[in-house]
């Protein structure tokens, strides 16, 4: 059973905006007492999720069940879906515009951080149907 | 070394938040790519970059970082530096460049912390 569930609406036409919902979420957990390292890596791991979103999804949504074992984030978009999953998780791969770059996000490092900052990772695309990003991160390691 | 140190040694302005100018930093990360800043967990650091949109003070609160430093003397608009000052982040402004500013605070004992991921060249 989840102690809590929190729904945002990440909007796709904002970039300045990217990461509001990362961060309302980091605040969250901080007044729920959760621990600093558990709080960033869940905090790292979404935000990437979200710039995703906003860079190649128009946007999307974001779901975080608080559980007494585990926290899950669920990130869900209808986009344009990725062609290889496998090649999109190579570190360096990226297929962001020279826009995106200059903007500092790009670097085909967004999809193995969010990887590498949790303990259960599961990548879901459909082309021409959307994306969707399972991650979970254990409270009690 | 605190903030107030990096103040000092890269000749900066303040820009927000200098009542925390005594708080201490562990580690430095200088780079223009958020993605590579956000590969390491560093704790109580600072980030050294020449990029100016809210993304950056957006990374930092991710990350933890407790000032950033915005080098060739750039300055972000007020709207970023109102964020900053939200997330209670340190904005600082120098006139050295990323190379120069980061060899001064390596030369006075700065460190890039955690490193191990061979992808990134944040530091």
């Amino acid at each position: 059973m989840n102690v809590l569930e929190l729904h945002y609406d990440v909007p796709g036409d904002d970039f300045t905006r990217a990461g509001e919902a990362s961060s309302a979420i980091k605040n969250k957990l901080k007044q729920m007492g959760i621990s600093p390292d558990v709080i960033r890596n869940i905090a790292i791991a979404t935000y990437e999720g979200e710039i995703n979103m906003v860079i190649h999804a128009n946007g999307g949504t974001i779901d975080v069940f608080v559980g007494a074992d585990a926290i899950t984030m669920m990130l869900k978009d209808t986009g344009a879906g990725i062609p290889d999953t496998e090649l999109a998780m190579r570190e360096g791969y990226t297929t962001a515009k020279e826009e995106i770059r200059s903007l500092g996000f790009g670097a085909g490092m967004g999809l193995p951080n969010m990887k590498k900052y949790t303990d259960e990772f599961e990548l879901k695309s459909e082309v021409g149907v959307g994306t969707q990003v399972t991650m979970k991160v254990y409270l009690n390691k | 070394m605190t903030i107030g140190d990096i103040a000092k040694l890269l000749d900066c302005e303040v820009l927000c938040c200098e009542d925390k100018l005594q708080n201490e930093v562990h580690t430095a990360c200088g780079s223009d790519m958020m993605s590579d800043v956000l590969a390491f967990v560093k704790d109580q650091a600072v980030l050294l970059t020449g990029l100016l949109n809210p993304q950056v003070v957006r990374t930092a609160e991710m990350m933890d970082i407790i000032c950033i430093v915005f080098v060739r003397g750039k300055k972000p608009d007020e709207a970023v530096v109102q964020l900053a000052g939200q997330k209670n982040i340190v904005i600082l402004s120098t006139k050295s460049r990323m190379f120069e500013a980061c060899g001064i605070l390596y030369d006075s004992g700065l460190r890039g912390g955690e490193s191990a991921s061979p992808v990134g060249g944040a530091d």
